[in-house]
């Protein structure tokens, strides 16, 4: 062992970690610190009014559809670009990325120019009695649309790496498609599902831009992310503060659960 | 007949995997598709399972029409070279995973496949995954999880290709007497000609998407129909028209009729067996193969001049039947 290797090290583990520090720890810190200064108990009131309540069950709402639903489709996508050939498979695959690609202001409008009124569905859709744009299907649609990729783009690798051989043994075996999927394809992505959840999930918990365009901003509509930037533009800072806080401790919550759950299956 | 193909096509774009393909394979039996890569032997094997459709022709098991059977429906087992474990389940589970589908009784499927396991010699490592097994221990799982759902036939698709030379030995002979136990029609696929003839009952010999020979080893050995299958099966030395197996290259210290001139460029020592590199004055190199007495009997050494002369040589006419010409007096 020489000197210099040693140095190299420890100075590449200075330099990761103090990047981490500069750009996630000390602002993530400032929130907590800066969200309990007025007291324990009044940052807790704030993030109890209606409003708050309100704005975390509005972004609960959002991750319980907007999960589910791209786990559902991310599977289904991934199956079918990596376990099957077809026209158009390519455009497909470039599509899933839009929304990586896209501001999410830009697909906030789109939406509307899609379902508002005078959109393509949009006067249908209203004539019809259901309100899309300025309305929770909307905010949902937009949460939808901005997490989609995660679960395919987590899950498709991993079919590509297990190859086609555990499910062709199934099926010799005398398993239907189903059972296939269930009994062998899906154990052997599961991690890839997990993680691609956990990050669909986090995406949701914190999508702002698209869902504030479609939500038009009214009251009772507001998830937790716009609640946070209404507080903190009425001057509530310390309650902008606990709220980004609870969004915080959502999201490690999240990525904990997650590893707890694949620890005990592992 | 537990196996028929009639007439088997495929294609993959411009590739011709299998060019009408014919084979019949008797109940009992244990039969070897042997060829080169890209011969077609998989595709076969492939297209037999019902894991790739042909593109024309038909496929019988037992008699009855399977072309449109899908594999889950065809009650055959298939083994796959890098063994397709299910990597999340024991190897109880593993063997237990096609009676398990068929909903037969747990009580029934304990017992099967505490037996199974005990034919595959895998007693104490039930409640193992298979990254804890070795190579050869997880294929004979494979084996044990194919053999549990009792099927008409047994397809193995080159199953001892990703092991060790010694392990592939000692499996191949332990499948042999599996078979002798079982009796279960088996077909495997191998690319290696000495794993046939140490395994197989029946060869076939495929190529380029043909069937090129089939039959006994000892036939295939002695009677082959085409260069091809004799150059595959067994070595071979070439001079001009002529075939020559090594061991009936003869090797003689002072010239005789028909034989040639030639110098011994190398002796390798295997065992028992020695094997002469020969170099002809006009270039060619031959070999002879012979037991380690009689080379020594002859003193050979490096460098030394001989005459080589073949007791036995076949030619093949470009339109007619392969002739074998008995050359040295005996």
């Amino acid at each position: 062992m020489t000197a210099r290797p040693r140095l190299g090290r420890y100075g590449l583990r200075f330099f990761a970690l103090g990047y981490l520090a500069i750009l996630l720890l000390v602002p993530v810190g400032m929130v907590a610190y800066r969200a309990f200064e007025p007291g324990i108990g009044a940052a807790w009131d704030s993030v109890t009014t209606p409003d708050a309540l309100h704005a975390f069950y509005l972004t609960l709402l959002m991750v319980a559809i907007a999960v589910p639903a791209n786990t559902i489709f991310g599977i289904g996508c991934a199956l079918l670009l990596v376990r099957t050939n077809f026209r158009g498979k390519t455009l497909l695959n470039a599509v899933i990325d839009l929304p990586f690609a896209i501001s999410p202001v830009v697909i906030g409008l789109s939406l509307i120019l899609v379902y508002g009124a005078g959109g393509w569905f949009g006067d249908w859709l209203l004539d019809n009695g259901i309100q899309v744009i300025f309305s929770i299907p909307g905010m949902v649609l937009a949460t939808m649309f901005v997490s989609l990729p995660f679960v395919v783009r987590e899950v498709a690798p991993v079919l590509q790496e297990i190859g086609d051989e555990q499910e062709q043994a199934a099926r010799t075996l005398g398993a239907n498609w189903w059972q296939t999927f269930r009994r062998v394809t899906l154990p052997a992505i599961r991690w890839g599902v997990a993680y691609g959840v956990v990050l669909s999930t986090a995406r949701a918990l914190g999508e702002f831009g698209a869902v504030a365009v479609v939500s038009g901003r009214l009251s009772g509509q507001e998830t937790a992310t716009l609640y946070v930037w209404k507080q903190f533009q009425n001057f509530d800072v310390a309650g902008a503060y606990a709220a980004s806080l609870v969004l915080a401790v959502l999201a490690v919550a999240t990525l904990l659960a997650m590893n707890a759950f694949n620890r005990k299956e592992a | 007949m537990a196996i028929s193909v009639e007439g088997a096509r495929k294609q993959f774009g411009d590739f011709v995997a299998l060019d009408g393909v014919s084979i019949e394979v008797p109940h009992g039996s244990l039969t070897a598709l042997l060829g080169p890569s890209g011969s077609g032997k998989s595709t076969l094997l492939r297209v037999i399972a019902g894991l790739e459709q042909p593109d024309s022709g038909r496929v019988l098991i037992s008699g009855r029409d399977a072309t449109g059977v899908p594999a889950q429906h065809r009650g055959v087992g298939f083994v796959f070279q890098h063994y397709a474990a299910f990597k999340h389940m024991t190897v109880r589970d593993n063997v237990a995973f096609g009676l398990t589908i068929r909903k037969r009784p747990k009580g029934e499927v304990a017992e099967r496949v505490r037996e199974l396991i005990k034919l595959v010699h895998l007693d104490g490592f039930a409640d193992r995954y298979p990254a804890q097994l070795s190579g050869g221990q997880r294929q004979r799982m494979a084996l044990a999880r194919a053999l549990a759902v009792e099927p008409t036939v047994l397809l193995l698709d080159e199953p001892f290709g990703a092991l060790d030379a010694n392990v592939r030995k000692e499996l191949r002979q332990w499948l042999r007497r599996l078979h002798d136990e079982v009796h279960v029609t088996t077909i495997f696929v191998t690319h290696d000609q000495e794993e046939a003839m140490d395994v197989a009952g029946q060869i076939v010999v495929m190529n380029e998407g043909r069937i090129e020979q089939a039959g006994s080893p000892r036939d295939l050995y002695e009677h082959p129909r085409s260069e091809f299958v004799m150059s595959f099966v067994g070595a071979v030395n070439r001079r001009g028209a002529m075939f020559i197996r090594p061991h009936d290259l003869e090797i003689l210290l002072v010239p005789a009729p028909e034989a040639e001139e030639a110098m011994i460029e190398r002796i390798v020592h295997l065992g028992f067996e020695a094997r002469i590199e020969l170099l002809l004055p006009d270039g060619q190199q031959l070999w002879a193969q012979m037991t380690r007495d009689e080379a020594e009997v002859l003193e050979l050494a490096d460098g030394q001049i001989v005459y080589a002369r073949p007791r036995r040589a076949k030619v093949f006419e470009p339109n007619g039947e392969p002739r074998t010409e008995e050359l040295a007096a005996a």
